[in-house]
């Protein structure tokens, strides 16, 4: 008889937002190597790309992740009017990066969400997901969808805000730091989390710069780089924010820095606010007649880290080439680092704490074994391993 | 950065390999270089000058296969690239995985996608695909036909 037991779910199954595939090789409880298969979502958006017009491509690269959907936009649009040499609107920087940050809490609240179901707070996850939903009422309000806002353009934005709309922002985003203390207590102060996280999928300053990891992976290891504050695009460079860090490098570190990046996104859009009362209404284009030959580096961080987008032009209205980086496409590789030794328990929450997207770069099931029968547990079974032991903390917290 | 102080300390390091240099704008600069010379001037971004790795984009022209490596210096907001012309028959250039991790998944993409080899890569196999292509295959190419 064979020890073997192989249960195929995946690799499009729901434990994360999107379809995903990792090896995960164990001896015992141990995982011992990492494995990662990518494919099946490969759209060919950058061989698209080349079809369409620079308009048009503002929507498909729309379109490659459903959660930061305007950080792509945002590179783009800063690689063009890298190209045509622009300067946008101040008003459109604004409305910019009030868009971004949006985003931002939104994305951060979505994978506090997730990070709270994985380790067995199905609570967490519920009311993060609750309080996420105003913040989508406001894109809503702005440009009329909860996602897939389609406001950015070369030389500027689409829509502009109205000043009317400034009261019910400012009332909301108030209302939303009050849950953003309650989440950020809620997670600083457990002991059960505080066992779940620290010292879990700790990865080292070293590790990040090897694998060039990026965003919030990276600044919870000690590795200040922030695409808003290195190169500031759009008005970042006006406004008075910080950016967050932590030294740790576990996955406590990673939940830290973007629970308190919402407070700083809330404070680059309060002064955005602010600063555009001072400008009339409707400036928010400059036109660009024709975009000439040449070679655009456009960057923008994201939610994840930064995205960029390498933009080659020959002077018609197509890129010749268009080359897209997405932040996870760096962060996905460092699971290397940040699983190999953990248990398998443990691999769960290493793996969500990049927040990987797979949209922008694919796929997840769970394999075990080396030595012994192979076991191949699914996704399912893995997040139930993360809550049993959660679960088991618990009482003997109690 | 000093752009210029960074360039002239760049072409004195590198006088005969560096084919063209190109400054795009005040924080954007391209150096075309000899395909032999890559991975000593990428060592010397990513270990002397403590540049990150962005991505390389690699596409396909009239002239050959085009590498661009992108570099940034996030200290000053800098993005540095390096160029590579590759002839249309094998292309190959030397693999930076084993000066960082980073470059592993990129190479893997990018030999998948327009079939240029990587000397020294460690795992050459498809990263998109999972080989179910038909071999010679090579979608980003220009002659490609979908």
């Amino acid at each position: 008889m064979s020890k073997q037991k192989i249960i195929p779910i995946g690799p499009y199954h729901p434990l994360q937002e999107e379809p995903e595939y990792f090896k995960l090789y164990c001896e015992g409880e141990k995982v011992v190597d990492v494995e990662w298969e990518t494919g099946y979502n490969h759209r060919g958006i950058e061989k698209l790309a080349e079809e369409k017009t620079f308009e048009q491509v503002f929507f498909l690269v729309e379109r490659i992740c459903g959660i930061c959907s305007t950080s792509h936009p945002f590179a783009f649009a800063n690689s063009l009017e890298e190209i045509s040499k622009v300067e946008i609107p101040d008003r459109a920087k604004y409305i910019r990066c009030i868009i971004g940050e949006l985003e931002r809490i939104h994305s951060h609240l979505l994978w506090v969400g997730l990070a709270g179901h994985f380790l067995g707070y199905d609570t967490v996850f519920m009311w993060a997901w609750k309080y996420r939903e105003p913040v989508l009422d406001l894109f809503e309000i702005i440009s009329g969808n909860r996602n897939s806002y389609a406001m950015f353009t070369a030389g500027g934005v689409r829509r502009d805000i109205e000043q009317s709309k400034f009261a019910k922002i400012r009332q909301d985003l108030s209302e939303l730091k009050k849950k953003v203390d309650l989440l950020t207590g809620a997670v600083m102060d457990d002991p059960v989390i505080h066992a779940r996280t620290k010292n879990v999928g700790v990865m080292t300053r070293e590790d990040i710069i090897d694998y060039a990891a990026l965003g919030p992976t990276a600044r919870a290891s000690g590795v200040a780089i922030d695409v808003r504050k290195d190169d500031p695009y759009a008005a970042y460079g006006s406004l008075d924010w910080n950016v967050i860090t932590a030294e740790e490098g576990d996955v406590f570190a990673k939940a830290k820095v973007r629970l308190l990046e919402m407070y700083e996104s809330i404070k680059i859009i309060e002064q955005s606010l602010e600063k555009m009362e001072k400008i009339p209404e409707g400036d928010i284009l400059t036109t660009i007649w024709e975009i000439p030959e040449g070679i655009g580096m456009g960057h923008a961080e994201a939610p994840r880290g930064e995205v960029f987008h390498f933009v080659k032009t020959d002077g018609t209205n197509s890129p010749v080439r268009h080359k897209i980086r997405a932040p996870s496409y760096m962060n996905i590789a460092t699971f290397k680092k940040s699983c190999v030794g953990q248990t398998i328990s443990d691999a769960a929450i290493s793996l969500a704490a990049v927040d990987p997207c797979y949209c922008c770069t694919e796929r997840m099931a769970v394999a075990c074994d080396h030595t012994s029968g192979k076991q191949i547990l699914d996704g399912e079974a893995l997040i139930k391993r993360s809550q049993d032991k959660t679960r088991e903390i618990k009482n003997k917290v109690k | 950065m000093d752009n210029k102080k960074f360039t002239a300390e760049i072409k004195e390091k590198f006088a005969d390999k560096i084919i063209e240099y190109q400054q795009h704008n005040d924080l954007r600069l391209t150096f075309a270089i000899q395909p032999e010379a890559l991975f000593e001037c990428a060592r010397v971004f990513m270990k002397e000058k403590q540049f990150r790795f962005i991505i390389a984009s690699g596409l396909h022209s009239r002239e050959g296969f085009e590498i661009f490596y992108h570099f940034s210096n996030d200290s000053s907001g800098h993005v540095i690239n390096l160029h590579v012309m590759l002839p249309h028959e094998q292309p190959t250039v030397d693999s930076l995985s084993e000066l960082m991790s980073a470059a592993e998944w990129i190479e893997r993409e990018i030999h998948e996608l327009l079939g240029i080899n990587f000397k020294g890569h460690p795992n050459l196999v498809p990263l998109i695909s999972e080989g179910n292509w038909p071999e010679g295959t090579y979608p980003y190419r220009k002659d490609f036909k979908s």
